[in-house]
């Protein structure tokens, strides 16, 4: 009876066999953005092509040509997908990774700075939250400057702690790493905090009940209470750490790492390369995103809290 | 009686009971929440003496402090005014003694552990050793009639069960005195009555002292050898009825003349303290 009333209004729209699944909607959007890009693309370099028409005195160029060259430029203000897509392609799998403009070289200089920071960063949230957790005294003094810290952008801080770290003899990795920590410590602090106070009042009654100790109370309820909440803050920091690795590229002198090929760029009007290096990183912080997703999956599975 | 005349300060822990079969002696107790609204009397004046071997329940509309009281036994909540004792002690003293099981009205299962984990977890706290907590578990485990369901988390397990777990880790604690909030009052009324007799049996069998609270008046008299009935606003005792049906006893008991004279008395109780409110 059911599968009556529905066959119609099941062909009544062409997309819903395309739309069901996972695939379908991936694809759709990714087109959809590639197509948005390559629009954009000749919109925002049409005026500069123009420009070299006129100097060339030709009038009559047929719209397919205007087009084709719009998106061939050597530095174009917006370059089209295909560009990037060769740009990446001839610096990562065609240059040697010891090379200068290697772009896997720099991905990985970025990378080691990220996992350091992050790593810090991760640690200190979960100490910074399980001392606001557990006292008073520490929720309400360090607290408001866990929040302030987060309100002084980054920018503007970036070079003075490299250049602070410098001066007492501190440099190459760890400056860079120290950026990331200090935009990876908040959502972890923030997050862990939730998740330690997370357990439910009964819980923690039971506890009162079995006359447990707070370290016991802490290492059998709160902790593995907060443990989704762990992984969802570590995703943000991750991401959060990535963008901090690359912050504190910038005032370095832009020797090496992703932040130096953005910084490069910009000084040389390399756009392709800039937005290679911009992809690089957004691939970089998906993968890392994605294993801390891979890592969540295991842990939970392992506690018996995935269903 | 006449001892507690000066006891109007708070005290824990007045003139330690001589009576060792005393397990919970409690006098002129009072607790008041102070909230936003003012002050709220959970409890007013509460005198109670439960002995060795009974089954108490209290029985109230919501709002009566009858949790509430079950909590001050526990030392989840301290009261304001009176003396309490627990095992001649005070409920601080009994509670770090772990002289008690408490369940509560969810069965309050830790979703990461297994059954068998989850009754571990007061024994890992209390410090057994491993063979020790295994032998416990298996054996209170099966006191529920759980064996078999070591392994399944918690959420594999229907809310029956689920309960049942959770009066096994009570259990497992080996405590005198099992304290128990309203632990089915989430349950239909088939499972319900089967873990009634189930929990009878279970008391027959390890001769302890419940303290169980309920709102439910056939629950409440086919378990009980002591009623309390307790009315709201403020909280206090309103009758105590001492139930003559025999120990052993089985569902059927709920047919006999005896079990619905008591169910009647205690029906006007609660009629009684309820007119008290509007």
């Amino acid at each position: 009876m059911t599968e009556t009333a529905l066959a119609p209004s099941r062909s009544l729209n062409p997309f819903s066999g395309l739309m069901s699944g996972t695939v379908g909607p991936v694809i759709v959007v990714v087109l959809a953005i590639i197509a948005i890009w390559y629009i954009a693309a000749v919109a925002l370099n049409a005026r500069f092509q123009q420009d070299i028409y006129e100097r060339a005195d030709r009038t009559d160029v047929p719209v397919s040509e205007l087009i084709a060259d719009t998106l061939a430029q050597e530095r174009p203000v917006l370059p089209s997908p295909h560009q990037v897509l060769v740009e990446i392609w001839q610096t990562t799998v065609e240059k040697k990774i010891t090379s200068k403009r290697s772009l896997v070289y720099h991905a990985s200089v970025t990378l080691s700075s990220t996992l350091l920071g992050f790593f810090i960063g991760t640690l200190l949230g979960i100490l910074l939250a399980i001392g606001i957790v557990h006292s008073r005294v520490l929720e309400k003094s360090l607290m408001p400057w866990v929040i302030s810290s987060q309100t002084i952008p980054i920018l503007a801080i970036a070079p003075m702690i490299i250049v602070v770290l410098n001066a007492i003899g501190i440099s190459g990795l760890l400056p860079k790493a120290m950026i990331s920590t200090y935009l990876s410590f908040f959502p972890v602090t923030v997050g862990m905090v939730k998740g330690l106070r997370s357990p439910e009042l009964i819980h923690m009654d039971l506890m009162h009940t079995y006359s447990a100790t707070r370290v016991q109370a802490f290492w059998k309820l709160r902790l593995p209470y907060a443990v989704p909440y762990l992984f969802t803050s570590m995703k943000i920091g991750m991401a959060a750490s990535l963008v901090g690795a690359i912050i504190g590229e910038l005032p370095t002198g832009a020797v090496e790492g992703l932040g130096a090929r953005l910084l490069t760029g910009s000084y040389y009007g390399q756009t392709v390369q800039i937005w290679s290096a911009l992809i690089m990183a957004a691939l970089l912080a998906g993968t890392l995103v994605a294993l801390i997703g891979v890592l969540e999956k295991i842990t939970l599975n392992r506690m018996g809290m995935a269903r | 009686m006449t001892a507690v005349a000066s006891a109007k300060d708070v005290t824990m822990v007045d003139a330690k009971s001589d009576d060792p079969s005393r397990v919970i002696d409690i006098d002129k107790l009072s607790l008041t929440f102070e909230t936003n609204d003012g002050p709220v009397h959970a409890l007013s004046d509460i005198d109670l003496k439960i002995e060795k071997g009974d089954f108490v329940s209290f029985i109230g509309p919501s709002g009566c402090g009858k949790t509430t009281l079950l909590r001050v036994i526990a030392d989840l909540e301290q009261p304001t005014e009176g003396s309490i004792t627990v095992n001649g002690v005070s409920p601080e003293e009994a509670r770090l003694n772990r002289a008690y099981g408490y369940v509560f009205q969810a069965a309050a299962l830790y979703p990461w552990r297994t059954i068998a984990k989850n009754i571990a977890l007061p024994l890992e706290i209390m410090g057994l050793s491993r063979a020790e907590q295994k032998s416990r578990i298996e054996k209170n485990l099966d006191l529920v009639n759980l064996t078999g369901f070591e392994k399944k988390y918690p959420w594999q397990l229907s809310g029956g069960m689920q309960q049942r777990a959770s009066i096994a880790r009570a259990l497992a604690v080996e405590p005198d005195l099992l304290l128990m909030d309203e632990p089915f009052g989430a349950l239909d009324e088939i499972v319900r009555d089967h873990l009634n007799e189930q929990l009878l049996q279970l008391w027959a069998k390890t001769n302890k002292t419940v303290v169980f609270v309920t709102h439910s008046i056939p629950e409440a008299v086919f378990l009980s050898t002591k009623i309390v009935v307790l009315c709201p606003r403020p909280g206090r005792i309103y009758d105590v009825i001492e139930s003559d049906l025999p120990r052993d006893r089985n569902l059927d008991v709920r047919e006999s003349p005896e079990f619905l004279k008591i169910a009647h008395r205690v029906r006007e109780g609660l009629k009684a303290g309820h007119s008290y409110e509007d």
